[in-house]
């Protein structure tokens, strides 16, 4: 089955991004094929690559970093609902004017279309949330 | 912006597109960026519906003013829905009532629906967003 995956909370605050991530894990090793990994809300604080958990914790976001590219995963951030929160790439540096940029490897930034047609591609867009 | 490079419509497919808004417009954001979501969502040509209920019933309520909290009132916007061809929307009777609230509170019209109603509309979507 194809799955597009939408994670709408942020990282350690919220068991969502925990479990999306373990979600679209079973599915690849399944065999299951995931279209799209879409972060929204504060999802997009799985974005960012100057998270810096205790050693004796979990790294979520480089567990996604790992997972997108043993299978070439699409992960993409929000573009305006990064903006709100800080999370930029090397194009928006310079466009916003920023004097530095956090995205983490494995991901991009695109806009909202993106979600929508993860809906439109897949068989299963399952969002993950509140 | 980077947003919409590729072409809306999804290759000529269409699908049924339920939105569900559960939370009050403020104190969180989920109200606003999922109306984002709608408004976006809309240049794909999708057959869209959207639920109100439980808080998410005040999104639509009439005459809101938030000058003393510093928030933006986005709630003219749900009255735009209608040029964006979303007009299947529709409140939970019990979320209604529980509040107090009637159709003529609303900034848009709505179909009243029970749980039961909305139970059934939901078996029938393809892909359901739950904010």
């Amino acid at each position: 089955m194809k799955f597009g995956i939408c994670i709408n909370e942020g990282p350690y605050t919220h068991q969502a991004s925990d479990t999306a991530y373990q979600f679209t894990k079973a599915a690849l090793e399944k065999g299951h094929e995931i279209f799209r990994v879409f972060f929204y809300h504060d999802g997009v604080n799985n974005g960012t690559r100057l998270t810096t958990p205790p050693q004796d914790e979990r790294h979520i976001v480089n567990r996604w970093t790992e997972l997108a590219e043993k299978h070439s995963l699409d992960l993409v951030v929000c573009v305006a609902a990064a903006q709100r929160r800080g999370i930029v790439d090397a194009d928006e540096q310079k466009r916003q004017g920023k004097d530095a940029n956090n995205l983490a490897p494995g991901f991009r930034i695109s806009g909202l279309g993106q979600l929508i047609e993860a809906g439109i591609q897949s068989d299963r867009l399952v969002v993950f949330g509140d | 912006m980077a947003d919409e490079m590729m072409e809306p419509g999804g290759g000529g497919v269409t699908k049924k597109f339920l939105y569900v808004n559960r939370k009050a417009p403020y104190g969180t954001i989920y109200a606003l960026e999922s109306l984002e979501v709608v408004l976006i969502g809309a240049a794909f040509e999708q057959d869209v519906s959207m639920i109100f209920a439980d808080d998410g019933i005040y999104q639509l309520k009439k005459g809101q003013d938030t000058t003393a909290s510093d928030m933006k009132n986005f709630s003219p916007t749900y009255r735009a829905l209608e040029m964006y061809d979303v007009e299947k929307l529709y409140v939970e009777k019990e979320s209604m009532d529980a509040r107090g609230l009637t159709p003529d509170d609303l900034v848009v019209p709505v179909e009243v629906k029970t749980a039961a109603e909305l139970g059934d509309l939901m078996e029938n979507q393809d892909v359901i967003l739950s904010f």
